[in-house]
């Protein structure tokens, strides 16, 4: 097993436990592994930077909703790389590029190569954020966007804490979808 | 936006996640799937008539065998495949083991019997009957199985929806075989076997349109 993997897997455990900092830690590593990634993959059928960067975008916030999926019993690195994949694919999809387009590739190549060139992504999420309902739009600047405690978002917006942290996790769901709808053709 | 500026953003508050969560979903599904088709079958077919008798109770149980070994390895690939990667962890061999088995069993049960016979041991009395009524009865648990593994992450979706598919079918095996009164192994090895495979295949063609995340 490579230092990386065992590394990230840490941070992701921690993660998973509720550990912010590690949370971050992890999110900051896997964007320049794919950055590296989808940069790599994209030069190979003709498109550029930003899309590489508004991917990077949608697999992060994929891995920041989905951690509950990864099983500690497995490796992540294969796990990091079938989010990333399957988020190219559909990518590639969406933008009516051929499945054949994609190349063959292994689990290792997402820490193969570190990016940390990072650009603008093509999308504001303060902006999108104003598509989705009041008490997701609320719960979501509240606590993501101005670092509120949930008790503090709770009051702001008026809710309960349970139905604030209800609302974040499908907010930021619906966020990922907005996304991703904008490149639908 | 930044990328910097989206992780600082989801960093802030991290709540803890449930490791079991994707696991036990599909377990409570698998249970409501089981309740909905056997409600199903006790309310529209009716429960075998001929229960107590020894011969119903061994195929009876014969049946279940088949129908339960074919849920058992599907759901635990399902769990898999809800997962993302979790394609790399299953063996399509050991998933078709009990269709293998009751295979077999169908040749020697046919082999012993003259061939007179077999005609009546493959088609029995209600191959039509099983042939519309299982796909039917696992309408509702596909349903709800397909519920479960949306609110995981499949990165497989031909494979999760087939293995949705196979999971349904097998549990609608299970509520059917209570009142089917073909009591062969042939019968069982096509009919039974035949419209797993059919609701295995339609959860195919579903999985990419259903299970999109």
């Amino acid at each position: 097993m490579t230092t990386a993997e065992n590394e990230l897997k840490q941070l992701m455990l921690a993660s998973q436990d509720g550990d912010a900092a590690a949370h971050r830690a992890l999110l900051e590593r896997l964007s320049r592994h794919l950055r590296a990634y989808y940069k790599s993959k994209l030069a190979r059928t003709g498109r550029g930077a930003a899309e590489a960067e508004d991917l990077v975008q949608e697999a992060v916030l994929a891995i920041h909703l989905q951690r509950h999926t990864y099983d500690p019993a497995q490796k992540l690195t294969p796990w990091v790389h079938a989010v990333a994949r399957y988020k190219l694919i559909d990518f590639l999809r969406r933008t009516r590029a051929s499945r054949a387009d994609v190349p063959i590739d292994e689990a290792d190549d997402i820490t193969a190569h570190d990016d940390h060139v990072g650009a603008e992504s093509s999308f504001d999420v303060r902006r999108l954020l104003k598509q989705l309902p009041a008490n997701m739009q609320c719960a979501i600047a509240a606590v993501k966007l101005d670092g509120l405690s949930v008790a503090e978002a709770a009051q702001r917006c008026d809710m309960s804490e349970s139905s604030v942290k209800v609302s974040i996790h499908r907010g930021l769901k619906a966020l990922a979808a907005l996304i991703a709808r904008r490149t639908e053709p | 936006m930044k990328t910097d500026d989206l992780i600082a953003a989801l960093s802030n508050n991290v709540e803890p996640v449930d490791r079991r969560l994707v696991g036990r979903t599909v377990a409570i599904a698998l249970g409501l799937a089981l309740v909905a088709a056997l409600g199903l079958v006790f309310a529209g077919l009716g429960v075998r008539a001929d229960l107590a008798t020894p011969r119903a109770v061994t195929f009876l149980f014969l049946k279940l065998a088949f129908a339960l070994g074919t849920v058992g390895a599907a759901s635990v690939y399902l769990t898999r495949l809800a997962r993302p990667g979790g394609e790399r962890k299953i063996s399509l061999g050991l998933a078709a083991l009990p269709f293998g088995a009751i295979m077999l069993l169908a040749a020697i049960s046919l082999g012993q019997a003259p061939s007179s016979h077999w005609d009546r041991m493959v088609m029995g009395d209600q191959w039509l009957e099983c042939l519309i009524s299982v796909p039917i009865i696992a309408i509702m648990p596909f349903a709800v199985v397909i519920w479960a593994v949306r609110k995981a992450a499949p990165t497989n979706l031909v494979q999760a929806g087939a293995f949705g598919g196979l999971v349904a079918g097998g549990v609608s095996t299970v509520a059917y075989a209570l009142h089917c009164t073909d009591d062969s192994l042939p019968f069982v090895a096509l009919w039974y076997g035949g419209t797993i495979v059919l609701c295995t295949l339609a959860g195919a063609v579903l999985g990419p349109r259903l299970l999109r995340w």
